[in-house]
């Protein structure tokens, strides 16, 4: 194990790291997907408003690039505090 | 060829398959067993997780609930994906570091307590043999179809194959025949929807249909705007239309995005990575492989309802649905494109009367005053047919005249009609006569309904019963190696040798298949029940004990322990008010209907709530009872770096 300060410091910025993801995960699918979309109703994708198409469609796509952009991040992070495998 | 010699043919072909991959892939050891020997890459244990993940109710039902539901379903596709964000930022990582073979092991171990490790062990079975009958009655019904035996025959079969496989392959074996079961499910899943996606919009890709337009009219509508308007003029809520409860929408969306990321079947895949950054990627690729289905199902089911809809009300694949006669029985008689129709009637899937006698079948929804009278009607022609010889007869009869005039009173209501001003006596009808049309059809008639050779239909059996039986393998591994490596080992019989122990695995897998065949021959009655109680105790208990056990040094073995109780019993006790006491029909307490709801929140809405409490209760004992010891605190140190993983410990 790596020294308690290091490591602190690695967990604080692993902390922060989650705290960002976990707003664009709500943001994308409960914001945009359910509570939004009266508001937004106007814009369109395609032929479908950017809610409806946000809860089928959008929100997964934007899940699937939050988890590579949070484990690239993280890899990144583990080199930084010499902690990675 | 006949189709049922090709289903035979691509069925038999598929299940030689998986055997010959289980006899090259059986496990030597308790590690291979349990966790496929950690060296599953993450792309290959990706794929498995996706195979494992998607069951019967993803692959059959989902897209025919989001067809019939319109934007209210989004629930699944948003819920069954997004839990997989929190696999990878808040759970998989840290169990993979931790380095064991189960979810209970890293329960007792953190907490510092046996006990708390049984109370894990008990909801692990819950959950997991609640939701292993949905897979075992999904096995039974496709075979049923698609090789012409009864269910139970069917249930039999499936049960023998899965037996093969999992109980000599065990995670090793499972892994890689859950690979194959995902190339066959995903082909099978896309092939139908590409074609009809060509049919309705001209996008080659599916996803981009369901936002383009609608070709046969021309390509200047929308196809989502053709849909509202075919539906709503058939009386329907319009597809697209807002949800009516957009906090209950908002809770069930949460419930199934904890509750899966909350599944032990699925946590325990991310054990077979060799290290942490494969387990954080691995859950990226397992929700690529997933959204492969999960973006096309949307596709699938909007434009399977525009299908059957146009197919029931010619008029409508143009102009309105009323500006043509609706289908007739002589032409679903004689049209062989058509032949679709009687053959799932005959699987009562679908069923259609001609009530008013004029030879077509109108499809339609009625209003409520309609429904309601029909149904009146209907039950009192049953107590007057049911009545034994010495009954009143003319009371029954007049009881059935009433009921008659009430319809017919509803029926020429104009306020009850589809067109403006006009009742549906003036349209010369009697009620919808399009009575059943199972959601599951809206997949696997889906080929016949669109036209697709005999080969895309044996390919659609073949791939119902690979996303059945990949997740039914998956959970079954769960429940054995809770029972052999928790039970067995960690409390009852701590010494066993190796070979023992790889042994009690096998047994208690085997013990495990008998028990679901069992329960799955007579299902309680249920099915979508079972869902919302799998995924809110999932939701209610395993992931808030996990999530407190990496990011809080604080929360003690008592705080563990009265946190999950109370999350099982709250999720179980509101879940059993509504649909009944172990789903037992009748014995609910309260109706289950939106109004009834405690603030609204519905059975399936709950597991966020059950969490709350479960953290809440947690937080509170924690603060009252003594710190965990040094040697715990380590261990969470110890969890939260990836350095050291590749080291893992066997025990």
């Amino acid at each position: 194990m790596a020294d308690k300060t290091s490591s602190n410091a690695y967990w604080a910025a692993n902390i922060r790291v989650i705290v960002i993801s976990m707003v664009v995960w709500f943001a994308c699918s409960f914001g945009l997907g359910i509570l939004l979309r009266p508001a937004l109703s106007g814009i369109h994708i395609g032929g479908a408003d950017i809610g409806f198409w946000f809860a089928q469609n959008g929100a997964i796509y934007v899940f699937l690039v939050l988890i590579f952009a949070y484990a690239a991040k993280m890899n990144k992070l583990d080199k930084e505090h010499g902690v990675e495998e | 060829m006949d189709q049922f010699t090709l289903n035979l043919i691509v069925i038999g072909a598929s299940f030689a398959l998986y055997f010959a991959i289980a006899f090259w892939a059986r496990a030597a050891s308790t590690a291979e067993f349990y966790a496929a020997g950690q060296g599953v890459g993450p792309v290959v244990n990706g794929m498995a997780t996706a195979a494992d993940w998607m069951s019967a109710a993803s692959f059959i039902s989902m897209a025919g609930l989001i067809a019939f539901g319109g934007y209210n379903n989004s629930v699944f596709l948003m819920g069954w994906t997004g839990g997989y964000v929190l696999l990878a930022l808040l759970l998989a990582p840290y169990l993979r570091k931790f380095g064991k073979f189960t979810v209970p092991e890293f329960v007792g171990d953190r907490f510092y307590s046996t006990s708390a490790r049984m109370v894990a062990v008990v909801c692990l079975i819950v959950i997991s043999v609640t939701y292993v009958i949905g897979q075992m009655v999904g096995v039974g019904v496709t075979f049923a179809r698609f090789l012409e035996v009864s269910t139970t025959t069917g249930l039999l079969i499936g049960s023998a194959v899965v037996f093969a496989y999992a109980v000599f392959g065990g995670m090793k074996g499972i892994t890689y025949t859950q690979v194959a079961q995902y190339v066959v499910l995903i082909i099978a899943y896309t092939i139908p929807a590409i074609f009809i996606s060509l049919q309705l919009t001209g996008n080659f890709l599916p996803q981009l249909g369901l936002i383009g337009s609608y070709a046969p009219s021309g390509g200047d509508v929308a196809f989502l705007e053709k849909l509202d308007t075919v539906v709503t003029e058939l009386g329907f809520a319009a597809y697209t239309a807002d949800t009516t409860n957009m906090f209950n929408m908002f809770l069930v969306t949460m419930s199934l995005m904890i509750g899966t990321a909350g599944l032990p079947h699925v946590i325990i895949r991310f054990f077979t990575v060799p290290k942490v950054s494969d387990a954080r990627s691995s859950a990226g690729w397992a929700l690529v492989f997933i959204a492969l289905l999960y973006t096309v199902a949307p596709a699938v089911g909007s434009m399977a309802r525009l299908n059957i809809t146009t197919t029931f009300w010619p008029g409508a694949v143009t102009g309105s649905a009323f500006s043509a006669p609706a289908l007739s029985i002589e032409e679903i008689n004689t049209n062989p494109e058509l032949a679709w129709v009687a053959n799932w009637q005959k699987t009562g899937l679908l069923a259609f009367t001609d009530k008013n006698g004029d030879g077509l079948i109108q499809y339609f929804n009625e209003k409520k005053p309609v429904a309601d009278a029909g149904k009146a009607l209907a039950d009192a022609n049953k107590a007057l047919a049911e009545a034994p010889a010495d009954a009143d007869k003319a009371a029954l009869e007049a009881k059935v005249a009433e009921a008659q005039a009430a319809l017919d009173a509803a029926l020429a209501d104009p306020a009850n009609g589809l067109v403006e001003g006009q009742s549906l006596t003036d349209m010369g009808l009697k009620g919808n006569e399009l009575t059943t049309v199972n959601n599951d059809i809206m997949v696997l008639a889906n080929p016949e309904i669109a036209k697709l050779p005999g080969w895309v239909i044996a390919l659609v059996a073949a791939g119902g019963l690979a996303a059945a039986l990949s997740t039914a393998a998956g959970l079954l591994l769960a429940i054995s190696s809770a029972i052999s490596h928790d039970l067995i080992k960690g409390a009852l019989k701590p010494d066993i040798s190796e070979k023992g122990e790889l042994l009690a695995a096998r047994l208690s897998m085997a013990a495990a298949i008998v028990l679901a065949t069992w329960l799955g021959l007579d299902p309680p009655g249920f099915a979508a029940q079972v869902v919302a109680l799998a995924f809110g105790l999932a939701a209610a208990t395993i992931f808030p004990v996990l999530m407190m056990g990496i990011f809080s040094t604080r929360i003690t073995k008592e705080g563990a322990i009265l946190g999950m109780l109370v999350g099982l019993f709250s999720t179980a006790i509101y879940i059993f008010l509504y649909l009944g006491w172990f789903f037992i029909p009748g014995t609910n307490m309260l109706p289950n209907t939106p109004d009834a709801h405690f603030l609204g929140i519905s059975p399936a809405g709950f597991g966020p709530i059950g969490a709350l409490l479960n953290f809440a209760v947690a937080y509170i004992v924690s603060s009252m009872t003594k710190a965990p010891p040094q040697d715990v605190q380590d261990l969470i140190q110890s969890i939260r770096v990836p350095k050291g993983a590749g080291a893992a410990q066997a025990h």
